[in-house]
């Protein structure tokens, strides 16, 4: 598949908005999704280390 | 079967990583080789879409939007029915990790959905001047975006776990025994109201470029789920088994982050 | 084994008898939601001719979301619910009771008044009557998928709003089926395929959803 030139790459034959809209959106998902379950263990570690710093005061 | 979290268990089995103290280690093992997979697969996926296939004949550039909706589409499916599967498991045979798998699922196969939702969506819009159409995959995919928000919503308002891990599994199976239904009527209000048979993907005669493209892309959005859910199943076995000795030894040696 | 559902069924009957308003609220709700929607859309006759199918099909489904929350919630709560998960009769027909009471009481009246709506939508004779057939055909389906629902969320806290969101999915293919059936018959087309795959999926639930219900019903109170 030759482009020929980057712009014509970016204007995906004029439907640019819609090809990288599409391909924005998803990388923009996996981003969150990523950054929405690390903060979900951060919060799980920290949750953990809180218990151990209490001491077991749950036992 | 229930495996004593206070002993390591002793026998190598079936069961043998249904416990999560074991399985917890393992799966972060798994974990960097499927991110390695998916760059890998994701990288070639997107030079085959941009960079080998031809342009379209009658629609353009717009359609190398299917080298991530169908993708995202496949998906979304797959991962709908792993999850019944797990859920099942964990309602059979009363094994906490399998119920664990489940609901680490959905929260991936959800947005999966979303992002076929919205492929379609743009996609639709040059192809049939509008930013929905009705059509049978799309309005089924809806669908499958409600039956994944029941099963996160339903999970979400149950406090006591085993139960919200038992009632998630009854839902994701009548969910599942009633996706077919729900397609094969959705596909006939479809046909019944229109005219010709709207369909985004329907292409009698794809390029071969076009049809690895999909399939690259495909395995590489599945490499990243089982990513995903890999490292989201661990964050909730933390947050499931904190009371364990396991756990805590863990978390003294420093090897949580 | 039909003593035990008929007894059910009885003993239910006689409490909606007695708690009248539960019964006809769900009754007004119908009748409002489709008022509703002339007032939205205009008067125009052929308009609501055409969408009425479709207008009384789904106001049917929310009136019988609605409903569903009185299927266990009263039982639950002075813990006759336990007393029929610990006796010696088989759950699954229980419950097979009380979906029926439960349907005879929501969606039997829902199913009548729809000749009404028939009369006022100017649908004709024949549209009217597959109009009811689809509903008495599709309105217990919808009582035994709801109680699936109603199952699962006992006791939760956001009730109402959750089961509709678990049940809504699982009620497309009566709805679609259901309203293609009646707009089928306005088109002057073969109505008899969408009848008989209600009825199918009428057969489906009752032999199937006692069962998950049965399940959801030990799974939430236990």
């Amino acid at each position: 598949m030759n482009w020929g030139s980057w712009d014509n790459f970016w204007a995906m034959g004029g439907y640019g908005l819609y090809v990288w809209g599409s391909y924005a959106m998803v990388a923009i998902v996996i981003a969150i999704e990523i950054w929405l379950f690390k903060s979900r263990r951060r919060a799980a570690v920290s949750e953990l280390m809180r218990d151990a710093v209490r001491g077991r005061s749950s036992r | 079967m229930t495996m004593n979290t206070a002993t390591a268990p002793a026998r190598f089995g079936l069961f043998w990583f249904s416990s999560p103290q074991t399985f917890f280690p393992l799966a972060g093992r798994m974990i960097p080789w499927f991110i390695a997979l998916t760059v890998v697969l994701l990288a070639i996926g997107l030079w085959i879409a941009f960079f080998v296939a031809p342009t379209d004949a009658t629609q353009g550039e717009s359609y190398r939007i299917i080298f991530i909706h169908v993708p995202t589409a496949w998906m979304s499916m797959f991962l709908y029915v792993v999850m019944a599967f797990w859920a099942a498991v964990g309602l059979i045979f009363n094994t906490r990790l399998s119920s664990m798998m489940a609901s680490a699922i959905a929260p991936t196969g959800a947005l999966m959905t979303f992002l076929a939702l919205w492929t379609g969506a743009l996609w639709g819009r040059p192809t049939w001047g509008t930013y929905w159409v009705w059509d049978a995959r799309l309005t089924s995919e809806l669908i499958l975006l409600f039956l994944y928000l029941g099963f996160l919503a339903l999970q979400a308002a149950i406090d006591d776990k085993r139960r919200a891990d038992k009632a998630g599994a009854v839902l994701a199976l009548v969910g599942v025994v009633n996706i077919p239904i729900i397609y094969f009527s959705v596909q006939w209000w479809n046909t019944l109201h229109q005219g010709a048979s709207v369909s985004l993907t329907r292409s009698p005669s794809m390029a071969t470029t076009m049809l690895w493209g999909m399939l690259v892309m495909a395995l590489a959005f599945w490499m990243y789920s089982i990513a995903a859910v890999l490292h989201r199943v661990r964050t909730i076995i933390l947050e499931r088994e904190k009371r364990a000795d396991w756990v805590r030894e863990l978390l003294a040696e420093g090897r949580l982050k | 084994m039909l003593k035990i559902i008929v007894r059910v069924i009885r003993r239910d009957l006689l409490l909606a008898a007695r708690q009248k308003a539960d019964v006809l609220n769900t009754l007004f709700f119908f009748v409002v939601v489709v008022t509703m929607v002339p007032l939205g859309i205009g008067p125009e006759p052929n308009l609501l001719r055409a969408i009425a199918p479709g207008v009384v099909w789904v106001a049917a489904l929310l009136a019988a979301i609605l409903s569903l929350a009185r299927l266990f919630a009263n039982d639950y709560a002075d813990g006759t619910l336990e007393q029929m998960l610990l006796s010696a009769e088989p759950l699954p027909l229980i419950v097979l009771g009380k979906a029926t009471a439960h349907w005879l009481v929501t969606g039997l009246p829902l199913t009548l008044m729809s000749i009404v709506f028939g009369v006022v939508f100017d649908l004709g004779f024949q549209e009217t009557g597959v109009l009811v057939a689809s509903l008495l055909l599709g309105s217990p389906v919808l009582s035994l998928i709801g109680a699936v629902g109603a199952a699962l969320t006992l006791g939760l806290r956001g009730g109402g709003v959750l089961t509709s969101l678990l049940v809504l999915p699982l009620y497309v293919p009566v709805l679609i089926f259901g309203a293609g059936a009646v707009g089928a018959a306005a088109s002057g087309v073969s109505y008899a395929a969408y009848l008989l795959l209600l009825g199918a999926f009428l057969l489906f639930a009752v032999v199937l959803t006692p069962w998950a219900v049965s399940l959801a019903l030990r799974i939430s109170v236990e």
